[in-house]
């Protein structure tokens, strides 16, 4: 065998009807099928969730934590892009 | 016909016990992590199948004893489950076909079941099968994969095919406890489920790159009390706190 260990798999759950799949961590498998039913074993055994994404973890394009500043630190000046200052209207709830 | 009811009720739920307690051996010793806990999920759904038929089975037996007596208290050559489960282990390769084989069984048969007329056995029938269908898909998934994968996986699973095929036929015991609630639309007839089992079976193997082995000997006693030397230990271990610590409750 010339691979020792199978990939790994990012696994997200979605916890219930209308909400968006979340991550909750990683396993390994050998297909998408298995990681999948691993998933099932692994993370909703106390039903967490009513469906499974898995992704391969390599094929997960991710942003460089040493660009951190240039790319994330520009929007903490920019308070006003937050929808902080309006009233809300009376009668309006959920907000 | 409420001792064919017990009869009946028991040899189901000792199926169910004796292979959760088998499967559940594998608990911490698991080929990866992830396969360590699907085999305990799938050993919890067993015992749990197994708490509600002896609790059934123990009401229909009308003597007081409980669902726990049935399970821990009960000499050898009183269980009644079929020479299958209570086979060693073995590598992963034979806990993989030992259990494909007994999840297709099962999963024919919870079918079937459902229909009973007898509510009790077909509402825990209607529980089952949500689970033994995924049962059945893991195993049957894991027969492919170690058939059709490296020469040595293919090389374990054939083995264990070898070794444990003779022990299938007994799933499909048939004596006059069952022909008796056959006949009052409670207990599911085998055989015509014989044939969708085979044709699952045989589906599988194909594309496993398996064969069933030439030889068709076939070995029962299990459904009479007549069990391999494998159950005495398994028992031992499996009722060792209540044995030793009589009425012990946690």
């Amino acid at each position: 065998m010339s691979q020792t260990e199978w990939p790994l798999w990012e696994v997200f759950i979605r916890s219930k009807q209308g909400l968006n799949h979340k991550h909750v961590g990683s396993l390994r498998a050998a297909d998408a099928e298995m990681a999948v039913e691993n998933a099932r074993d692994v993370y909703t055994r106390r039903s967490e969730g009513i469906s499974i994404w898995v992704v391969e973890s390599n094929q997960i394009f991710a942003s460089d934590p040493t660009e951190a500043e240039e790319l994330f630190e520009p929007a903490h000046s920019k308070v006003y892009r937050h929808p902080t200052f309006y009233d809300v209207p009376d009668g309006i709830s959920h907000m | 016909m409420n001792n064919a009811l017990f009869t009946y009720t028991l040899r189901i739920a000792d199926d169910s016990l004796i292979l959760g307690h088998r499967v559940s051996e594998w608990c911490g010793h698991g080929p990866i992590l992830e396969e360590d806990i699907a085999l305990t999920n799938i050993a919890l759904d067993l015992i749990g199948q197994a708490t509600s038929l002896l609790e059934y089975a123990a009401l229909t037996e009308g003597k007081g004893r409980s669902a726990d007596d049935l399970a821990f208290l009960r000499y050898e050559k009183h269980y009644t489950n079929a020479l299958l489960v209570e086979q060693p282990n073995g590598d992963f390769g034979k806990t993989i076909v030992r259990q494909w084989l007994f999840d297709t069984f099962r999963l024919f048969f919870y079918e079937a079941l459902t229909h009973s007329k007898d509510e009790q056995l077909a509402a825990i029938a209607e529980k089952s099968l949500k689970e033994t269908k995924y049962h059945c898909k893991h195993s049957s998934e894991w027969v492919i994969r170690l058939g059709d994968g490296t020469e040595e996986s293919h090389q374990r699973t054939q083995a264990a095919v070898d070794a444990l095929w003779r022990f299938a036929d007994e799933l499909f015991f048939q004596d006059e406890t069952d022909q008796e609630l056959i006949a009052a639309g409670i207990a599911v007839d085998l055989v015509p489920l014989r044939a969708l089992w085979m044709e699952r079976i045989q589906h599988v193997l194909n594309e496993s790159t398996l064969r069933l082995p030439e030889n068709n000997w076939t070995q029962k006693g299990g459904r009479t009390g007549n069990h391999s030397e494998h159950l005495g230990y398994l028992l031992t271990e499996m009722q060792y706190m209540q044995r030793a610590y009589p009425g012990m409750e946690w």
